[in-house]
């Protein structure tokens, strides 16, 4: 018995203060007055040298923003959040545009250096790494460089910041931008589009297989900064990129907001794979700061056979609501969700996705596992629909849960609506727990608890894990071992 | 050598094992019968350190060495082995990689290099080719779909890879037609030798046609309450534990 109060024990005394991104950096910052007005918004449109059509966009939002009320339907406790204790901008001082690395300030270099970013393109190709990876590096509010720009220009690719597009790509912006999450679409979303300050843009022109991988790393620095991007990804037609997205933030005892919305867009036989490694600051062991993170992602197949997949591996933030989905519009077109969320210390997640199935002979695939330890609340939330016309639409689901200790909870909630009699659905969940026997059973082998429990939930994750590129899966499966950390005994 | 030394066990306040004292020499196989409820199984389960019991008084040492004080994970490397009556499953976790990481932690604990690859998968194909395993099993998960007797010689495959000193079988034979059984029991006379001792736990003599133990042990009220040779089992078969049962009340 002594050993399994042990367990109970350190359950108990669970540490997610394993957190190695909780370093803060000091900069000189250019911050808005705090709190939300329409002055603000102006501001942050005059910051960024907007055309006019968008500052109108962006007060349109705002007008509508304020009379919308936050969403309560999500298995989510946290106090109400004061809209007006938020910083809405807050950008490291530096020249206006940064043209080259030797422009940022030597301190954020240094912040993505200790991230484990490579900024310098040479210092990329003389690596180690056998693939190229051309990041855009998002701080705050603003975007601070992107790499292999001139190199993904030679293939047509466009990858800059959106505050950099608008200015030099406004008919790309303008012909996508809110096409996808429509500036009414949730209280986040409507709020991002009034407020949002930066986040990426790629273009891939017809036919072009984007020739390294894409992705941007963000990064929140400044106390009570609400970090609001957006990013706007068009594929056409025949053409394909897989994209990657990093989060960090520093520890701090108040909470964050992070409210991002991302669209896809995929014309006739495109494909776009994104993939995210979320880890916010998850929170101290009794829930102290951490990330708000309140994320509409949302991808839409336009085109006939165009595909979209979403990965994520979630390990941080204190409260994570994020759904990222598919309209599957295009005939023929297919809709992926691969879903790795953990859970420890007193972390609550709602995720899930959509898949919308508009056109005939869409499919598509979720596979969800969620891993829940310590005292958090993990909750699976989908919803698969097939419009009338979606003849032969077929979707596949399967949602499991593990849970480590029995002070957690897993939670599934999925809908299901099928308009027209030709559409299959299949759903399996399962919920299991590491029983004792199968700790016991590695232990007799020679595993020590820590390696056991590793490995199984390196199996329980593992079709998950598959989907991610190559050195992101290693990152990923490094990651959730060390969310678990302590959660075992 | 394993020298069990007056145990006393018990789970959730009820008392299993009773003074339990059985020594086993290197090189002995030795079996342990008896009826149900006799305690047979917490006797393996105390050995190789499941965390459940309370140990209320005696010693276990293995070569001398004391193996209440270790966590399980220690005992196996320091050469238990336990084979389970109902061995686990552990799904997306393929066998091949249970073994290497199995075999690895061992030899990480015990301070010995990472076998390498080529030797690992030679070794695995010898002994899965031995116990008829074939080769696609080892892809697929841990136990995950696999049948009574297919999850036996899973067993034996491990025991024969991790190369442990002291093999409990926990009622290898239950579950196993006559075949499997067989075939089991090849795969464990092969590893027998004058170093490996075997403590075979059963209810009846059917397995020790194949595996012939040096002695048989009788189990009840969690004591051994009679000790003798082979013929002490066909002797069991016949008589039955009914006097065993009120012996030790």
């Amino acid at each position: 018995m002594a050993a399994v109060q042990d367990t109970i024990d350190q359950v108990k005394a669970i540490d997610v203060d394993q957190y190695k991104y909780g370093f803060s950096t000091e900069l000189e910052v250019d911050k808005a007055p705090i709190g939300l007005s329409e002055d603000i918004v102006r501001l942050i449109s005059a910051k960024k040298n907007e055309p006019e059509w968008m500052l109108e966009w962006r007060l349109d939002a705002y007008r509508r923003w304020l009379t919308m009320r936050e969403p309560e339907w999500a298995r989510l406790d946290y106090p109400k959040i004061d809209f007006n204790e938020i910083y809405y901008y807050a950008a490291p001082k530096m020249n206006a545009a940064p043209q080259t690395l030797d422009d940022v300030d030597p301190a954020i270099l240094e912040t993505y250096k200790k991230l484990g970013i490579p900024l310098r393109e040479q210092e990329i190709l003389a690596g180690v790494q056998t693939s190229k990876v051309a990041v855009d590096a998002v701080f705050d509010s603003v975007s601070v460089a992107t790499t292999f720009k001139a190199e993904l220009a030679k293939a047509g690719v466009i990858f800059c910041s959106i505050s950099e597009a608008m200015r030099e790509h406004p008919d790309l912006v303008r012909k996508y931008l809110g096409t996808v999450v429509p500036v009414t679409d949730n209280y986040y979303a409507t709020l991002n589009c009034a407020v949002f300050t930066d986040g990426s843009f790629v273009y891939i022109p017809k036919g072009v297989r984007c020739p390294m991988e894409l992705s941007t790393y963000f990064r929140i620095n400044e106390r009570n900064t609400g970090q609001f991007e957006r990013t706007l990804i068009i594929a056409e037609e025949g053409s394909y990129v897989s994209y990657l997205e990093g989060c960090t933030a520093p520890q701090r005892d108040e909470n964050q907001l992070h409210a991002a919305v991302v669209e896809l867009i995929t014309h006739d036989d495109a494909e776009i794979k994104y993939s995210t490694v979320q880890n916010w600051y998850p929170g101290d062991k009794d829930g102290k700061g951490g990330i708000y993170n309140f994320v509409t992602k949302r991808g839409d197949c336009r085109g006939k056979n165009s595909k979209i997949s979403w990965t994520q591996v979630e390990t941080g933030s204190a409260i994570t609501w994020k759904y990222p989905s598919c309209i599957l519009r295009g005939e023929g077109s297919r809709g992926e969700f691969y879903s790795i969320a953990v859970s420890n210390g007193r972390q609550q997640v709602d995720s899930g996705t959509k898949m919308i199935h508009l056109g005939k002979n869409t499919t598509s695939r979720i596979i969800s596992k969620g891993i829940s330890a310590g005292h958090s609340q993990n909750t699976y939330r989908g919803q698969v629909s097939a419009h009338r016309k979606a003849t032969n639409a077929r979707n596949f689901t399967n949602c499991d849960s593990l849970l480590i200790g029995d002070q957690c909870g897993a939670h599934t909630v999925p809908y299901m609506e099928a308009n027209n009699a030709s559409a299959i659905f299949e759903h399996e969940a399962t919920t299991s727990k590491i029983s004792e026997d199968q700790m016991f059973y590695c232990q007799q082998r020679g595993l020590d608890a820590e390696e056991a429990t590793a490995l199984i939930v390196n199996g329980f994750v593992k079709d998950v894990l598959q989907q991610l590129p190559m050195e992101f899966a290693v990152e990923a499966q490094k990651l959730i071992s060390i969310s678990l950390e302590g959660s075992v005994g | 050598m394993l020298e069990i030394k007056n145990l006393h066990v018990a789970i959730e306040d009820k008392k299993i094992l009773n003074g339990l004292t059985l020594t086993v020499n290197d090189g002995e196989v030795a079996a342990i019968m008896g009826p149900n409820g006799s305690g047979k199984s917490t006797l393996s389960y105390v050995i190789a350190g499941k965390p459940d019991y309370d140990i209320l008084d005696g010693e276990i040492l293995l070569n001398g060495v004391n193996v209440l004080d270790m966590e399980a994970h220690e005992r196996a490397a320091a050469g238990l082995f336990l084979a389970f009556q109902y061995p686990l499953e552990i799904p997306g976790v393929t066998t091949m990689t249970f073994l290497k990481s199995a075999m690895n932690a061992q030899r990480k604990s015990r301070g010995e290099d990472e076998l390498p690859v080529a030797e690992f998968m030679k070794r695995v194909k010898a002994a899965s080719d031995r116990l008829g395993i074939a080769q696609d099993m080892l892809r697929r998960g841990l136990n995950v779909g696999f049948s009574g007797g297919e999850k036996k010689r899973m067993e034996i495959l491990q025991m024969a890879l991790l190369e442990p000193q002291f093999c409990i079988l926990d009622e290898t034979d239950s579950g196993l037609d006559i075949d499997a059984l067989k075939i089991v029991s090849e795969g464990v006379n092969v590893l027998r030798d004058s170093k490996r001792s075997f403590l075979v736990i059963t209810h009846y003599q059917r397995l020790l046609n194949y595996f012939v133990p040096d002695t048989v042990h009788v189990m009840a009220h969690g004591q051994v309450v009679k000790t003798g040779g082979k013929e002490l089992a066909l002797e069991l078969e016949a008589s039955g534990y009914a006097d065993y049962k009120t012996l030790a009340a």
